[in-house]
């Protein structure tokens, strides 16, 4: 089964880390990343740019564009991971493992994936890794 | 591993909003120091163990306000024995206070913090550094580094600048709407003030001084983050992202400057250059431009082109004259006279810069795209006299070097 792991974490807080900090964090999650990898579970992977970079595009009789997030939140979502798991377990075990290359504060919200449709993006049009 | 990391980052994340609201509290910057100091430790001690608070700043807000009014009511005990009224005064005190630490006022809390760094009486390098100090809360070690003077000079800088705060009074009052626009302008100019002294160091002192323009990007983005559909804010965002991105591009190894056209621009930094594009595509929708965002505009063009014979130079040209007309400057038409260069020759660019030989005359790079443009003219001993001014106005050997070798070229062409 597929589940989307989406990270939730105070983009300030992550935005105040130090470089090495940084560094250091992501060097632990790739260990992560790896492993799922080598076992064939791991799907697509993204990180967000800040909500400060986003827009929102409100639906309705009259459509309406908003600076950022539709809703002001303590935690954004940050980025997911598209991986397959047997069981809930296994997806929470996933989550725990990524929790511990990364503690603080935070949530990984694991969602299970109705519909999955891998459509290849064109290699010069992929932001740099 | 240890758990500093993260704990560091939420403390830092948290100190523009905490010392904001003790500020407000408290209305004495030292105090609200003290007390953000009291909470960060108590953090230290007790997140480790209990995992982080749900509001990390509202629990420093409240911890910092206890302790310090627990400092208050100790150094009270120690005058004298509080009597009965005393303590209900005390009381009294503190209810109407808690009322004002309503987190609705968080914006205009950053906001003022920001805007008493700003200062008008406190000279640039003062409001830069008290900025540094309280709101992004680097010590005065790191500081003084970054400005390449002692420990000593810089404490008694942030010291002085402190006191003169103090001094003129801090605006307690919630701003109107055009006060508030106001202060968003003077604190806007403050934080590329503080970005253009790391991104504009020479050379040889951009590794140390980096950190300057990193705690620029930080101070935008909290600026954005409180601010988030204001295009101008975007702009400056857009503008200094854009600008840093090309930072491990602008100097070669021995910290000679490598011009844009010559830069490697699989060296740009692409997250920045993403986040940048976004922003002023964003602030681009509002209609309401500004001299940020025509600047982020000039950097996009510049960060979309794949090699710079790619580089919109027309486009350029017509945000340059915008620009001009936003804010008229001759250092802005030398910058056209660049583009103007590139699209109707060196003829017509030189035509365009020569009126501001009075004004830019101690500019030097006025000398030096004078000289340039000369020497495609082939006006040979011009351009040498104009590049030989450049060189005595030189503030580094960097520049200087860089002119050097166009003066080389000419004996070239010329033996």
């Amino acid at each position: 089964m597929l589940y989307a792991l989406l990270c939730y974490n105070s983009e300030d807080a992550i935005g105040s880390w130090s470089k090495d900090y940084h560094d250091e964090t992501m060097t632990r999650l790739a260990v992560v990343q790896d492993k799922l990898d080598k076992q064939g579970r791991l799907g697509p992977v993204a990180r967000l740019l800040p909500t400060t970079a986003a827009t929102t595009l409100r639906k309705g009789r009259e459509e309406m564009v908003i600076d950022g997030p539709f809703a002001e939140t303590k935690e954004q979502l940050l980025g997911f991971y598209i991986i397959d798991c047997a069981s809930l377990d296994a997806a929470l075990d996933t989550a725990r493992d990524l929790a511990k290359a990364n503690p603080g504060t935070g949530s990984y919200e694991i969602r299970p994936v109705a519909q999955f449709q891998d459509y290849k993006l064109a290699e010069q049009r992929k932001p740099a890794a | 591993m240890n758990d500093i990391g993260w704990i560091d980052g939420v403390l830092t994340s948290a100190r523009p909003q905490v010392m904001g609201a003790l500020l407000r509290y408290f209305r004495d910057l030292d105090t609200a120091e003290e007390a953000f100091q009291e909470a960060c430790l108590r953090a230290l001690r007790t997140w480790p163990q209990n995992g982080p608070p749900r509001d990390a700043a509202a629990w420093l807000i409240l911890v910092g306000r206890n302790a310090a009014m627990d400092d208050v009511r100790r150094r009270a005990k120690q005058v004298a024995l509080p009597d009965e009224t005393a303590i209900s005064n005390l009381d009294d005190a503190e209810s109407a206070l808690a009322d004002r630490l309503d987190g609705a006022h968080y914006r205009d809390d950053i906001l003022r913090l920001l805007f008493i760094c700003c200062h008008p009486e406190l000279p640039a390098t003062q409001q830069i550094a008290l900025a540094l100090r309280i709101v992004c809360g680097l010590s005065v070690k790191q500081i003084a580094r970054a400005f390449l003077v002692s420990e000593a000079a810089m404490e008694q800088r942030i010291t002085r600048a402190k006191a003169r705060i103090a001094q003129a009074g801090v605006p307690f009052e919630a701003p109107g709407a055009p006060e508030r626009a106001e202060r968003l302008a003077v604190v806007a100019a403050m934080i590329y003030l503080v970005f253009n002294e790391g991104y504009s160091a020479p050379g040889n002192e951009a590794k140390t001084r980096a950190i300057l323009a990193e705690e620029g990007i930080w101070l935008v983005r909290l600026l954005l983050r409180v601010f988030p559909a204001e295009p101008e804010v975007m702009g400056l965002a857009a503008l200094m992202l854009l600008q840093q991105a090309r930072a491990s591009a602008r100097f070669d190894d021995d910290g000679n400057i490598v011009l844009l056209e010559d830069q490697d621009r699989s060296r740009w930094n692409p997250k920045r250059i993403a986040e940048g594009l976004a922003l002023i595509d964003k602030a681009m929708r509002h209609r309401r431009p500004g001299a940020y965002q025509v600047q982020a505009a000039i950097a996009a063009l510049h960060a979309r082109a794949r090699r710079a014979e790619d580089t919109d130079w027309a486009q350029i040209d017509l945000l340059y004259a915008n620009l001009e007309r936003l804010q008229p400057s001759p250092v802005v038409t030398l910058n056209r006279a660049v583009a103007v260069n590139k699209i109707r020759g060196p003829a017509a660019a030189l035509a365009m810069i020569e009126p501001l030989d009075e004004r830019l005359s101690s500019y030097f790079y006025f000398h030096g795209v004078r000289g340039a443009l000369l020497q495609q003219l082939d006006r040979r001993a011009e351009a040498r006299k104009a590049f030989d001014r450049a060189i005595s106005l030189a503030h580094t050997p960097a520049e200087a070097a860089h002119i050097r070798q166009h003066l080389d070229h000419l004996d070239k062409e010329s033996a």
